[in-house]
């Protein structure tokens, strides 16, 4: 019996994965030990620019007396609402843009032009309509994230290769049936590539809404530490951001590599 | 038909054409009178043969409107073919003689304007269970491993996957397909992808197969391979097979009769009884007889290029 071989990855690849491993790293690490010489040597205002070690501190504070918390489940909740919202709408949407040519030909410029709109120049407006509670901030969420949704979708389904729908036409495919088998499966590579997108718009999306406006939420924390100078928790709010942030990129990144098994560049065996 | 394409009906009379083997005739002296008389002439060649006629054709016309001139373009041209059950009937011509739309018009995937087909007698209008097409491209679901690849066109029939597999598992043993059920495509050469093309299309166990240039993508070599496979694999399983080809030699080699197809709009110049018994070995190529075969093909195929204004 014949066997495919798959060759695992080479050795020269992996030294070549350390070794930027190790500079992406060392960059980090130099810059916090600068950062931190700066406030220890006090060659800059500390009320400035706080230190890495401060800011850890400050971190460590704000878990132990329930502020982060109690501020990141309100950011979630409005976070989580929005971009399930997102979700919802915006992959039928964008999949119905792809298929119907009619569809995208009517929505199209109209999408176009509200993708090319600031949200969060509308907040003002969300704030008239839904107050300064969580509405407003799932709604800029929502319009934050649907928008890579939509525009991917719909490209995925610009890629569905024709000779498979050929194929599945001369089995005697229905349009349902081309739809499950081809359509979908085609999408999924972009519909992971549009979660990404989208979770980092909505994260920018909360924030900003609740910098903007409101007493709670990880932005309003910051905001709030900001305006009274108390620059170490600005600094580890940022940092609770960014982690979210790259949690959830990484999260999908691994997800979207699961279903990407077939493709021949990420083909792991 | 909107477009102002009028198609007359076929002439009642038909001039019936006997060949009792194809290696005698046509002689070569009336090959020019074949070329030329091709287009009052509807040829019908019979020789003995009992079995039930499996797919039959008649009078087919396919024409295309096309979209940049406006104009329709006729394709095939009043086409009447009988294959019968468990014979392979390869068709030859000229690249863009309309051969490939003769086979995808049997697939229903081209509407005809003229003309009926019939598979078992029932006639067909579009795609159907019974006819399955094995395309050049071996066009597999790159995020389905081969297994899923083969069932896919009995999923497609409404079966279940584990029922499918089942059904499935002959081909996959017959053309040696056991033990790469869980490779993607993208990991097989291009002559394993078309093998699971194949098995994809034989685990639908249709009526007819249809393929439509189905090694025309390999290398030379890897042809050659596969052809000798399917000629094994025909004998076996004894479907009957309508196969469009632009090799000759592989026509002759696989199939029990080579109908010659017309530069556009496609007719039949000659149909070509192929007297090799079975079961045939791929070595039949190198006979004296397989050569005079191929070129009485060859030049049939080039007096109609000449005469038709060219290739």
């Amino acid at each position: 019996m014949r066997k495919v071989t798959v060759f695992p990855k080479s050795k020269v690849a992996k030294r070549q994965k350390i070794i930027s491993f190790l500079l992406g790293s060392s960059v980090i690490v130099f810059f916090l030990i600068a950062w931190e010489l700066l406030f220890q040597l006090k060659l800059v205002n500390p009320l400035f620019i706080s230190a890495p070690s401060r800011v850890v501190l400050a971190e460590i504070a704000i878990i132990q007396d329930g502020t982060l918390l109690k501020h990141f489940i309100v950011s979630a909740k409005e976070f989580g609402f929005g971009y399930l919202a997102a979700i919802i709408f915006g992959f039928p949407f964008g999949i119905m843009l792809g298929w119907f040519k009619l569809l995208k030909a009517s929505f199209g410029p109209f999408i176009a032009a509200l993708q090319a709109t600031p949200r969060i120049a509308l907040m003002p407006l969300f704030i008239i309509w839904f107050g300064l509670g969580i509405t407003a901030k799932i709604v800029v969420v929502l319009m934050s994230a649907i928008f890579p949704l939509i525009v991917n979708l719909q490209v995925a389904m610009s890629t569905i290769d024709p000779d498979l729908v050929h194929v599945a036409r001369a089995y005697g495919a229905g349009r349902w049936q081309i739809f499950r088998s081809i359509a979908l499966p085609t999408s999924l590579p972009f519909l992971i590539t549009g979660l990404r997108l989208a979770a980092g718009r909505g994260l920018l999306g909360v924030i900003v809404a609740e910098v903007f406006g409101g007493s709670e939420g990880i932005g309003y924390m910051i905001e709030y530490a900001g305006s009274t100078f108390q620059t170490d928790k600005v600094f580890a709010g940022v940092l609770v951001v960014a982690i979210i942030g790259i949690s959830l990129d990484v999260t999908l990144d691994r997800v979207g590599r699961h279903f990407d098994r077939w493709r021949s560049d990420s083909a792991v065996h | 038909m909107k477009n102002g394409m009028t198609v007359e009906a076929p002439e009642a009379s038909t001039l019936q054409r006997f060949v009792q083997s194809g290696v005698a005739t046509p002689g070569n002296g009336e090959l020019g009178n074949v070329a030329k008389s091709h287009i009052e002439v509807q040829k019908t060649v019979q020789y003995p043969d009992n079995r039930p006629v499996k797919l039959s054709i008649k009078n087919l016309v396919v024409g295309y409107l096309d979209n940049q001139s406006g104009q329709t373009t006729v394709a095939v041209d009043k086409v009447s073919l009988d294959v019968r059950e468990g014979e392979f009937v390869s068709i030859v011509g000229l690249s863009g003689c309309g051969k490939s739309t003769f086979l995808n018009a049997i697939a229903g995937l081209v509407k005809h304007q003229y003309g009926e087909i019939r598979v078992n007698d029932r006639l067909v209008n579009g795609p159907g269970k019974d006819r399955a097409v094995v395309f050049q491209k071996a066009s597999l679901l790159p995020w389905r491993k081969v297994g899923r690849n083969i069932t896919y066109g009995l999923e497609l029939s409404g079966m279940k996957p584990a029922e499918a597999r089942e059904k499935a598992s002959y081909f996959v043993n017959l053309i040696r397909l056991n033990g790469f059920e869980h490779h993607y495509p993208h990991q097989l050469s291009g002559g394993m992808q078309q093998r699971v093309n194949l098995a994809r299309a034989l685990a639908c166990d249709p009526e007819v197969l249809l393929l439509d240039e189905p090694f025309a993508a390999l290398d030379a070599i890897t042809r050659e391979l596969m052809q000798n496979e399917l000629l094994e694999l025909c004998e076996k399983v004894g479907k009957t097979v309508v196969m469009v080809t632009h090799q000759i030699d592989e026509a002759l080699l696989l199939s029990d009769r080579v109908i010659i197809f017309s530069s556009r709009p496609a007719n039949i110049l000659d149909d070509i009884r192929v007297p090799f018994p079975h079961p045939r070995k791929g070595h039949i190529k190198d006979s004296e007889e397989f050569r005079s075969l191929m070129s009485q093909v060859w030049k049939i195929i080039e007096g109609n290029a000449n005469i038709g204004g060219g290739i």
